[in-house]
């Protein structure tokens, strides 16, 4: 964040003018195929040259999924809307910082796995 | 199977595979209770975004004005191996959230859906929602405390529930109530796979 981006994260701007600033003003992600489970993992490490290139929220995603780890948890941890959250994972996917992998609808194999492992609990 | 990856060759991470259900149910039926009780870590909370339609106060035009709110969503996690992620969402309560629950459904495993005797038709909204989408789903009789004791067969007949959909007696405060419900869901989603189309 450059010193001229702050007033966007004035208090009084309220709430809602923050996330849509940190896309950018864009709403919609690209046609990608993140979804609330959608699970991502960062391709880097932190390192001080990243943290120099990064957005904060940025930094904090790469930081964040250096283990794998859902959009809507990444969501949750920063708090913010699942919306926003897309749009950053998307860029930071363009910039080859984090890869994912789409949730799967369950066959039936996973479902078995599902029951024996709740079994198990 | 399948996997969409941006590019699986990088690097190892993402070796699991992640699902999700839902459960449902009207306000106050013990969604989040259910969460918390089965959840590996402490229920986490996410929000969308929405923009509604809505009529200014102060605004004696009538004009429609756009209004953005936010929906929140509450969830948890169970990792049944290093290679299965389950996450457990809980629906938000409202009728006029219902948009999300397309988002919600899309790939779940299918539906928990908490049905509380005090007030059973709370729960005809979502129960409507997964039978015309032929989305698996369970009703969980909440029993509450003090309560006069519903059979499950009175459940069915007032919720005019196919004999096929299961229907569970619960106290979601229970870790083993809990666990009963998702196995009872996960096996009626295994049949339905697997049984001729009706
Ligand atoms: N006796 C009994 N009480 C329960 C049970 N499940 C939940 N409760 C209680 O019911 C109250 C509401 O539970 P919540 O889990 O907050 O319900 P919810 O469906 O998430 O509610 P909303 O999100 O507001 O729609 C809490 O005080 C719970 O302790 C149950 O199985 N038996
Ligand atoms: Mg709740």
């Amino acid at each position: 964040m450059t010193p001229s981006d702050q007033h966007w994260f004035d208090e009084e701007a309220g709430p809602l003018v923050r996330p849509y600033a940190l896309t950018r003003g864009r709403t919609t992600s690209k046609q990608r195929d993140l979804a609330m489970i959608t699970l991502v993992v960062a391709l880097q490490r932190v390192t001080p040259q990243l943290a120099d290139n990064l957005e904060p929220e940025g930094l904090q995603i790469v930081t964040m999924c250096q283990h794998p780890k859902s959009i809507a948890e990444v969501s949750a941890d920063l708090g913010l809307p699942l919306s926003v959250v897309k749009i950053l994972i998307g860029d930071l996917i363009d910039r080859q910082l984090l890869m994912f992998r789409s949730a799967v609808t369950p066959d039936i194999n996973v479902l078995q796995a599902v029951i024996n492992g709740i079994r198990r609990l | 199977m399948a996997y969409a990856d941006s590019d699986p060759n990088q690097r190892p991470g993402v070796r699991a595979t992640a699902v999700k259900l839902l459960i449902a149910g009207g306000f106050g039926v013990g969604k989040t209770t259910m969460v918390g009780t089965i959840s590996e870590i402490p229920p986490l909370r996410t929000e969308e975004l929405i923009t509604e339609l809505s009529r200014g106060v102060d605004d004696l035009s009538g004009v429609e004005q756009k209004k953005t709110t936010t929906v929140a969503l509450d969830f948890g996690r169970i990792t049944i191996s290093p290679e299965l992620v389950l996450y457990l969402f809980g629906t938000p309560g409202q009728d006029r959230f219902w948009f999300m629950w397309d988002e919600l459904a899309e790939g779940a495993i299918g539906a928990v859906v908490l049905a509380d005797t005090r007030r059973l038709e709370s729960c005809f909204p979502a129960v409507d929602f997964f039978e015309r989408r032929g989305i698996p789903f369970v009703v969980g009789v909440n029993c509450f405390d003090g309560d006069e004791q519903y059979q499950p067969d009175e459940v069915r007949v007032a919720l005019d529930l196919d004999d096929r959909v299961p229907i569970v007696l619960a106290d979601v405060r229970q870790r083993a109530s809990c666990k009963e419900l998702l196995v009872t869901l996960a096996e009626h989603a295994i049949s339905m796979a697997t049984a001729a189309p009706a």
